[in-house]
Formats: structure tokens, sequence, C-alpha cells
């Protein structure tokens, strides 16, 4: 007996977050005293993208895509969509244009554009049952390759399709796999590199726990093109759920006999292990990565030699990223003249993004490359938040730079971003409104990359916290002129100098702020003004001798003692005392306290 | 588990778990194939409809019709039950009465496969506001 219907919920980090296993358990509940158990089932999924929205539950045949469910929703939901067949309304997505309810995901802005590849199977299989994946034609690609190609046609049939590393780098990866297959060695290894830390990115994260095989097949499919037997995966203790998933995959896929000796019967033997990280920015690197899976510290050596020669233990290693992997098995089975058709002339493809920040459809989309940043940030993002106005949105993470409204028509791919003074990076996007500061959101990244520095080399050690040190000198206005001259010298010496890519790129927020917002810095060090006010040190909280009755609640509030006056008098605030909390602010009940 | 040791064991298992995955990827472009609707409410189920609907979701995969079969609420026809709106890509619905598992069969074998009608269409006597 089939299932007549199937209740898809999202079982990925962020609807997790917010009680999706509850809504699971209450589903089931629910079914179970209907009896309905086996006419119904209820699978976790991965990651639908739509997190704004979440946690997420779709129902299958009837297309119904439900939003911000809650666990208490269960009983509606079986009573009324399973039982009677009524949609529930008030749970369906409202379109925010013209605020109707719209019960198809086809049918809303956020899906409209979207072209998955990479997240092909996230949020319509189960991750946890390798059959699920095997239908969708899960490891066909792999049993193509070992059964009917040679690798070298495995290897050229990827640098046909034109893909490029999908990390950040751009690297071609049909080429990386080509120099590391032209290496004699004994044993080599196919690494992924799943130490996904750009703040606020989440791609890999969820490819790995919404379609953890399709990186299994990928792996081997490269072990199988380069000639190694041994797979290994770097992923950050931190993605708890998508080792789990991935230990999950791999154990099924050895009980299957797709991971281990002789694949399939070709005589290809793969398996694969996992090396975990503790959470460094620097350990993306590949070098610096490699070194951290032998036990060493994470700091990265020079390039020359490339892991392709020597990596993991000075032998013939090919890294690549989780996105890049969970391409290949769609481009072996599709074959690379399809997959070159999608994309732009020299980036090829889609790319997985996440949206983040003041965007009002925060999620993790993907569209093919070519796609204008207008048309994500609008089309599929909805636009700003609370009708605010764009300012910016910074790409490529900390390595990244921002783009600003005369870069919105521009087609997204590797080589448009760079031309612009960004990058692609692995696909983090963060979008700022009018409120935001650029001083304040450079000194960010700086902060951030300060913190993540190795320190093995002098450029990116010293020279970052120096800008760091600038850009606080600029956010509490003490800095000068020369300081701003000396920031971007600075920069482009560390640009210059670094040894590997966090420094290179780390002075990348502020040149490009600079270059942008060029007025909001020296608004800041010559008038001493943060114009978007989010700089506590350039504000002043002043009253208005006006509007000031003199009833001494903001005296009685103050916590620094810096409000003066006579009773029944205007009163005054000494600007050395005050700690700009804002209390008197909120305390004032005549309006006579604002910011200046 | 017995291992997979070729692409025809590959190929098996894919055929095997297909049916289940297909009902959530056909679903997604239901305008493109037939559409089954068969009406369950109290009524419904009372005269049987579960059986149907079992019926169509069964020998449809045996007969190699691709078509999504969902369930529905009341049409209305309560005299009439159980009963079954079906639409054909680019065609409009037309619902048929009292389909019991041998109406169910000669629905797939005339209708379906061959386009010809068969007895106990129900006239559509209202419209929708989706129309």
């Amino acid at each position: 007996m089939s299932y007549k219907m199937h209740i898809l919920v999202c079982g990925g980090t962020g609807c997790q977050a917010s009680n999706s296993q509850g809504i699971i358990a209450n589903l089931k509940e629910e079914l179970t005293n209907k009896n309905l158990e086996n006419e119904v089932q209820v699978i976790a999924t991965g990651c639908f993208g739509f997190c704004e929205q979440g946690p997420i539950v779709k129902i299958m045949p009837d297309n119904t895509f439900y939003t911000q469910v809650k666990p208490g929703d269960s009983e509606e939901i079986v009573n009324e969509h399973i039982i009677k067949g009524r949609k529930v309304n008030r749970l369906l997505y409202r379109d925010p244009e013209n605020k109707e309810r719209v019960s198809d995901s086809k049918h809303m802005d956020f899906y409209k554009k979207q072209l998955r590849i990479a997240l092909r199977n996230c949020g319509l299989i189960d991750p946890e049952n390798i059959e699920e994946y095997i239908a969708r034609d899960g490891y066909a690609a792999l049993a193509k390759c070992v059964s009917e190609m040679t690798p070298e046609e495995v290897i050229n049939e990827v640098k046909f399709s034109g893909l490029r590393g999908r990390g950040g780098g751009g690297f071609p990866t049909g080429l990386k796999w080509e120099l590391t297959r032209k290496y004699k060695a004994d044993q080599k290894f196919v690494v992924c590199n799943a130490d996904e830390g750009d703040p606020g990115a989440f791609m890999d994260r969820s490819i790995m726990e919404g379609d953890p095989h399709s990186v299994i097949e990928a792996m081997a499919i490269c072990g199988y093109s380069i000639g190694a037997d041994k797979g290994l995966i770097y992923i950050r203790a931190e993605y708890p759920l998508a080792i789990q998933r991935l230990q999950t995959a791999i154990k099924q896929a050895e009980e299957y006999g797709l991971l281990g000796k002789n694949i399939l019967g070709s005589g290809f033997n793969f398996t694969l292990e996992f090396r975990y990280g503790a959470g460094a920015f620097v350990c993306g690197e590949e070098t610096a990565l490699i070194h951290s899976m032998e036990g060493h510290r994470g700091e990265p050596t020079t390039k020359p030699p490339f892991p392709a020669e020597s990596g993991y233990l000075n032998l013939p290693t090919n890294v690549n990223n989780v996105e890049t992997y969970a391409n290949i098995p769609v481009i072996m089975n599709k074959g690379a003249n399809w997959f070159n058709k999608i994309g732009t002339e020299k980036s090829k493809g889609t790319k997985v993004f996440a949206l983040a920040g003041k965007i009002n459809n925060v999620g993790l989309i993907e569209v093919p490359m070519g796609t204008t940043l207008k048309e994500v940030i609008y089309e599929i993002g909805g636009g700003i938040k609370n009708g605010k106005k764009f300012k910016a949105v910074q790409t490529g993470g900390p390595s990244g730079g921002c783009l600003t409204e005369k870069h919105l028509n521009v087609p997204i791919d590797y080589d448009n971003l760079l031309a612009s003074g960004s990058m692609m990076g692995s696909g983090g996007m963060i979008v700022m409104d009018e409120d935001d500061c650029m001083v304040a959101v450079a000194k960010f990244y700086l902060d951030f990359t300060v913190e993540e520095s190795c320190g093995k080399c002098t450029p990116c050690r010293v020279g970052n916290k120096r800008l760091y040190e600038t850009l606080d000198l600029i956010t509490n206005g003490k800095a000068t002129m020369d300081d701003l001259n000396r920031l971007k010298n600075l920069g482009q010496v560390i640009k210059d100098t670094a040894l590997c890519g966090l420094g290179q790129t780390s002075p990348n927020p502020i040149l490009s702020t600079i270059d942008n917002f060029y007025d909001e810095y020296t608004a800041h060090i010559r008038d001493h003004k943060c114009p978007a006010g989010k700089c506590k040190a350039l504000l002043n909280y002043v009253i208005d001798p006006q509007l000031c009755i003199g009833c001494t609640l903001c005296v009685r509030n103050c916590l620094s003692n810096a409000i003066t006056g006579i009773r029944k008098e205007p009163h005054t605030i000494d600007p050395e005392k005050c700690i700009k909390c804002g209390v008197c602010l909120t305390k004032c009940k005549f309006n006579a306290i604002s910011i200046q | 588990m017995e291992k997979i040791k070729s692409i025809a064991d590959l190929k098996k298992i894919k055929e095997k778990v297909q049916a289940k995955i297909d009902l959530r990827e056909k679903s997604e472009q239901a305008e493109n194939l037939i559409q089954i609707k068969v009406a369950m409410a109290t009524c419904g189920i009372a005269s049987g409809s579960k059986e149907t609907m079992d019926y169509f979701i069964d020998n449809l995969e045996k007969s190699g019709i691709q078509a999504v079969v969902t369930q529905t609420g009341c049409m209305g026809y309560c005299y009439a039950e159980p009963t079954v709106e079906i639409t054909k890509p680019g065609k409009d619905p037309i619902v048929f009465g009292q389909v019991n598992q041998q109406k169910a069969e000669e629905i797939i074998q005339k209708y379906l496969k061959n386009d010809e009608l068969v007895e106990g269409i129900i006239p559509v006597n209202y419209n929708t506001i989706n129309d």
C-alpha cells in the first residue's frame, strides 16, 4: 500500500530552531489518532530556502505551501486539509504586494526566478533515506562514470561544462581535477571543503543537510577521475546536523555498496572519512585546511606547491567546495552541453546565495549566473524591510566589497563582481539600508578578520589591526584626513603582500566603502557626524528648552548624572558625561529630547 | 541489505521508489498532467470514495498513465457519490458520478486512454471563483 499524501516538513537547522521537530511529532500523533498513518507520510526534508517564512510545511500532491507553522497547528492541518480537503487559509503565504493568499510556491516571487541545480533535492527528498535520492537519479552519474567512461572522459566533461569553484575563487573545476590526475602517487585524496565561515552564509550547510548524497556521489566521481580511493570531508564541529546527516548518508551508501570496495563491479574503491575543524575562518583557505586536517595549526603556506601536487600528507589532493560537488552529478547525468547553456559566457550554471540583512525574504536562493542584483534583491528578496531605502549589498562576506545602487543592474557572475570592486565569494549576500553606517559596517568586517587572522604573516596580523584602530578613530570622530589616506595605502599594501586569501582580501570592505561612500567617511572625520546615526560617539543628546518643562524625570533616570537643571526650568545635558544610553529619550513625556 | 552490484540493480531500486517521489515531483507541475480529484467528504467516504481513490492510484501506475490523484471536499453531488473530477491538460474538467471500482476501470480504459466519454457524466451547474 503506497501513501496517498506526503507532508514535507523542513528539517533544516533554521526551521528546526523554530521547532519543526515538534510539528513532525504532532502531525504523526494526529495522523495516528485518525488512523491515517498508513495513508499519509510525514517526511523531514532539507531546506526549502524560504527561511523568512519558516517553518515550512508542504503538502503533496495538493502542492500547498504552508508558512510559519507552529506545532499547535498540526491538528488543524490534519482535520481540515488532510481529512476534509480544505486548505488552512491562515497558514498560506500572503503576497506582500496584493495581500492575497498564495498556496503553491510556483506563484511566489521568491521562487519564480530561481533555478535549482545544486539545491535540486533540498525540500523534496528525505535526506536520511538513500532510496529517495536514488529515485531522483542519485548515483546514476557515479554508475555511468565508473562503468562507461574513462577518468579522462569524466574530466573532459567537467571541463567542458565550464563549472568553476563555488567556494569563492572561481577556479575551473575540470582543470583542477586534471592537474591532480597528472601527478603520479600511490595515494591521492579527494577533499571536500565544508568549512563555511562567512558571517551570515549557510549555503553549504543547507546542501549537506538537505542532500548529503549529492556531495558523497560527486566526491566518488572525483576520486575515480583523479585516481584517489580516499575522500575526506573537512567540516566544522559547529554544524552538528550536517555532520549527522552526512554520517547517516555515508553509512547507507556503504550498506548499498555505493561506497567501499569494487563499486558497482567496476573495480573502483572509494571510502569517505571526516576531519573536524574548530570553526576558524582561515581554515577555508585550502592550504590552511590541509594543515588543520593533518593535525597541525590551521595556518596557510605559500602556493606553489599547489595541493594538486603536494596536499594532505604531501600527497596530491583535490580540494573542492560543497556546492561545487553538488553540481557534478547533474552535469554527468544531463551532460556538459546542457549545463554550459545556463549562465553567462565565462560563468556557467547557477549560484546559491544566502540572503540576509535588511531584506524581506531572508533565505536561501539559487539563480542562474547573469541574474542581476536588482532581480535578486527586489523580486526574489522582496525588497528592503519596512519600506526603507536600499543602500548597499555586501557580497563575498568579509573578503568581498559592497555594491551600491549603481551596480543593481550588473549581471551577477565571477568577472562582473570583481570588476565592480567586490567578489562572488561563497555566496553570502548581506543587504543594508539607509540606517546602516558604512564605516561601522567596514569596522564590523575588520573586527571579524582581525579576530580570525592566524597571525602567521605580518601584513595580516599587524596591518589589519592598524586598519581596525584607524576605523575606530573615525567612528569616534577622532581621525584626520591623513588617517583616511593611510587607510587606503595600508589597505593596498596588505592586499599586495599578505600570505593567503584571508589577508589579501581583508581590506576589501574598507577600500570598497571608501570608493562608494567617500562622503560618509569625510562626514565622520571633518564634521564629526554619522549620517546614518549609528556611531554612538558622534551622536549628541540635546534638550529643547522650548519643550522642556523641568519635570526632572530625566534627571532621576540618568545613569551617569549628565543632566542638570533647576525644577520647572529647562534642563541641559552635559555631553562630556553623557554615555548615550538613550534612557532619557524614552522617559521624556514631552518629546523634548532629541539626537543630533 | 543486498549490495548494489550493477547499474541494473541501481535501476531496480529507482523503479521501486519512483512512484513515491513521482507524487512530489509531478505535483509541482500538475497543470501539465491529468488531474483526478476524488470527493472525499463524509458522504463520499460513506459511499466508498476511499476505495475508488486507492483503485485509481494503484491502477494508473499499472497502466502507465501519468496523473496526479488528489482528494477534495464535497462537490455537492451527494446523490451521485463517489464523484470524481478529471481534468486533462488544456481541457475543461469533467465530473463523473457513482464511480465505483468498475466505473473507475472504465474511465481509465476509455476516457483517459482513448478520450472516449463514458456514461455517468454530471453536467456542471455552477461556476467556482477560480474560473
